[in-house]
């Protein structure tokens, strides 16, 4: 039989000898009196209470005792003592029985229900998915279950249909709106060669995409899995409770045995007034509150942190994210965008970039790739060049149209001519750490290209919200001092390590660990040993997935702002936590002594039935507490407007 | 006369509480059973698990039968926060649960409340 089943039958059966005791002052009494209390409490024990006694007594003979057993003795207690005192002629207390047995059930029942609340994130992120998809076979669009698309199937998505798998558009262009995987609340813009999500869901064009991830290894099943080993993991502070669950029920029952005896031998208490101390004891104690305080909270809060694009990994990070006083930042591809850019040209723009783009064509430099995307952006026509030679350590000859042309660094210089206004410029965009490209026609310098790695739009917010919280942020970084610095300038972070070696960001962390917890934030391979040595490892999602699996909290969404918002999503999940468990300690703490009578001299007791209601809104308490936080509110802007 | 029998009695459950659940019992161990290319262990789940210590050998594909026998809400699912499994247990019906045994170790198991624990380990 059901809990809920449970739970009415118990409830209809006890209404008759609730409408008793509220009567009774008012001279109404229950008709039949002990006899019918006795049938139908009996009904209640043999009904609701038996799985009770049930699952006690197979817990006994295991040596374990759970919140079961303290229900049925509790319950036990009283019926018995009742028969008793109905044989004996004295007072009978059959409704302490059916009430308490009514009260746990009907916790039980709204624990459940919450339960399940606090545990369908999951199954709503995975429900996310499209059921079918429209597969190119031949020349033809087919639809098939999403299971039969295989990798690199061509796959067509009409205007509003939810994209099947990963994949990389390979015709047509529109509009996705990806805030289910990745949280972005706008919709973003893709084009050919643009990489799709399953699961998102298109807007108002059509476009053609090759599957490149199916099955267990996209994006969304790949979340699902993070998000599911989160909310079943341990968090540290549960130690305290495991250690607390393995002894409190049988302290408890000792603890219920002792008040029965001072009050009985020592205080000279009745016999039936001794018990219903004792009872009262069992009956508040509640394992269950303590054991749902961790388990929930992590549940809802790593659930609400995966709707956001925040990915907690376990509840270890959360705990440790607490104690966070330094967030260090890798430079390349986390506070900047990681690839260099054109950020001025000096000179007549079209022609110089036209001369430096047909010779650096055949280049794979990151450099040549700034010139050629921003010569590309303009649209501009590149001839082609001829004699290609290197000239070693400086740059690259080739002749264009007739003319040796050049395009390398400041050691070219030496061999051309430069204005002074220009070499006023070089110093200027030194100064600003840029990196200078020289373009040479004859034997005149004609133009000057600066390329600069530029940071991240939104990551001068981002290190502002940091400090704002009162966070010391250090930046990590490869470059040099110059370079390092004046992107630290910009937005604004407080310290600068540069000219690091890949191997020897892990023994930085380490060094700024001495000072306090540390979160670092990367993205890159050479950043995995860091981001595992540091106390919360922050992985950007468009980081590699070595980076991804080092860290502890992934961002999905790769927007910086998030390490903020991550960071106050555990907080709050934190606390939440803390206040659980405090409360169901202090239901506890409180609670036991007043159900064993020690506030009796000041007219403070519990009856059985109160301590069964409190018992059953105590672990209520803790869930609701729990799945309220889903609707707590995430500070991000921990800034005062003065 | 009758309040030191009382006592007596009393003090003795006490020690007898003490005993039963905090005294050193021996814990039901139960080693896979190898088929083929799998091994299996069926768990019943009545007031705990029996058996409560299961050794699987590593890299052998891993099932656990578990059945729900106990209507007790407490014990409504099991979680194997190692693995990321989190299966509820509907009274009386088996549910197979697939244990990725490719490292070696010391595993915890426990009801969704974690109030009754299980040991898993591999080897």
């Amino acid at each position: 039989m059901s809990i809920t089943k449970r739970f009415w039958v118990s409830l209809i059966l006890s209404l008759p000898m609730l409408a008793n005791m509220l009567l009774m002052p008012f001279g109404w009494m229950l008709p039949g009196g002990a006899w019918t209390q006795l049938v139908l409490t009996t009904l209640i024990m043999l009904i609701s209470a038996r799985p009770f006694w049930q699952s006690a007594w197979a817990s006994f003979t295991k040596h374990h005792a759970n919140m079961d057993t303290l229900v049925a003795i509790g319950t036990a207690t009283a019926y018995v003592y009742s028969l008793y005192a109905m044989l004996t002629g004295q007072a009978v207390f059959f409704e302490s029985a059916a009430f308490v047995t009514t009260f746990v059930l009907l916790g039980q029942v709204f624990e459940e229900r919450m339960r399940r609340n606090s545990a369908n994130a999951v199954e709503k992120l995975a429900n996310l998915q499209a059921k079918e998809a429209e597969v190119q076979r031949g020349d033809r669009f087919v639809k098939v279950p999403l299971a039969d698309v295989q990798l690199g199937d061509v796959l067509r998505v009409k205007p509003g249909q939810k994209v099947p798998v990963d994949g990389v558009i390979v015709q047509g262009s529109s509009t996705i709106d990806e805030s289910m995987v990745t949280g972005e609340s706008l919709p973003v813009t893709k084009q050919v060669d643009d990489a799709v999500i399953g699961a998102t869901q298109n807007g108002t064009g059509t476009f053609l995409f090759r599957a490149t991830k199916i099955g267990e290894n996209t994006m969304l099943a790949q979340i699902v899995e993070l998000v599911k080993k989160a909310q079943n993991s341990h968090a540290p502070i549960q130690k305290l409770t495991d250690k607390v669950s393995d002894i409190f029920v049988p302290v408890v029952l000792s603890l219920a045995i002792a008040t029965f005896l001072i009050w009985y031998v020592f205080l000279g208490a009745s016999l039936a007034n001794a018990l219903i101390f004792a009872v009262s004891v069992v009956v508040i104690a509640c394992p269950c509150a303590l054991g749902l305080a961790t388990p929930t909270a992590l549940m809802v809060g790593t659930g609400r942190g995966a709707k956001m694009g925040i990915l907690i990994k376990n509840g270890e990070v959360l705990e440790a994210v607490n104690d966070v006083k330094t967030v260090v930042f890798d430079k390349t591809g986390t506070i900047t965008v990681g690839h260099p850019q054109v950020t001025d040209v000096i000179g007549d723009e079209a022609r110089v970039l036209t001369l430096a783009a047909s010779l650096e064509e055949a280049s794979e430099h990151p450099l040549a790739a700034a010139i050629l995307d921003r010569a590309q952006a303009l649209a501009l026509t590149v001839p082609a060049a001829t004699n290609f030679h290197a000239i070693e350590g400086k740059g690259v000859q080739a002749t264009v149209a007739g003319q040796t042309a050049v395009v390398g660094n400041h050691k070219l210089v030496a061999d051309f001519a430069l204005t002074e206004a220009m070499q006023r410029q070089v110093v200027a965009l030194q100064d600003a750490a840029k990196t200078v490209v020289f373009v040479g026609l004859g034997d005149q310098i004609i133009g000057l290209i600066a390329i600069q790695d530029v940071p991240k739009s939104t990551s001068r917010e981002a290190i502002a919200d940091l400090k704002a919280r009162g966070l010391k942020t250090v930046m990590l970084t490869g470059d040099n001092q110059r370079v390092a610095t004046a992107v630290a300038q910009q937005v604004g972070i407080d310290q600068v390590i540069a000219d690091v070696l890949p191997g020897d960001k892990a023994d930085h962390v380490r060094q700024l660990q001495q000072t306090g917890k540390v979160a670092f934030v990367g993205d890159g391979i050479n950043d995995a040993p860091a981001l595992t040595t540091a106390d919360v490892g922050i992985a950007m999602g468009s980081g590699t997935d070595i980076a991804i699996d080092a860290g502890g909290i992934v961002l999905v969404k790769n927007d910086l702002r998030d390490v903020d918002r991550a960071l106050a999503l555990s907080r709050k999940t934190f606390n939440r936590i803390k206040l659980n468990l405090f409360w169901a300690f202090i239901y506890n703490v409180l609670g036991i002594p007043v159900a064993a009578g020690v506030f009796y001299a000041i007219g403070l007791t519990l009856s059985p039935e109160l301590a069964g209601l409190a018992m059953a809104f105590s672990s209520l308490s803790v869930v609701t507490s729990s799945v309220l936080l889903n609707r707590a509110k995430i500070r991000t802007k921990v800034r005062t407007t003065a | 006369m009758i309040k030191i029998f009382v006592l007596l009695g009393g003090l003795l459950a006490i020690g007898f509480i003490f005993w039963w659940f905090f005294g050193q019992h021996t814990t039901q161990t139960v080693a896979a059973a190898v088929s083929g290319e799998r091994q299996r262990v069926d768990v019943e789940v009545n007031g705990g698990y029996s058996p409560e210590r299961i050794v699987l050998k590593q890299g052998v594909p891993a099932e656990l039968h578990f059945t729900r026998k106990d209507a007790s809400s407490c014990l409504d699912r099991v979680v194997f926060s190692d693995f990321g499994i989190n299966q509820e247990l509907p009274q009386n019906q088996e549910r197979v649960i697939q244990i990725d045994t490719s490292r070696p170790g010391d595993y915890q198991w426990a009801c969704g409340m974690d109030m009754f624990h299980g040991q898993l380990i591999i080897k």
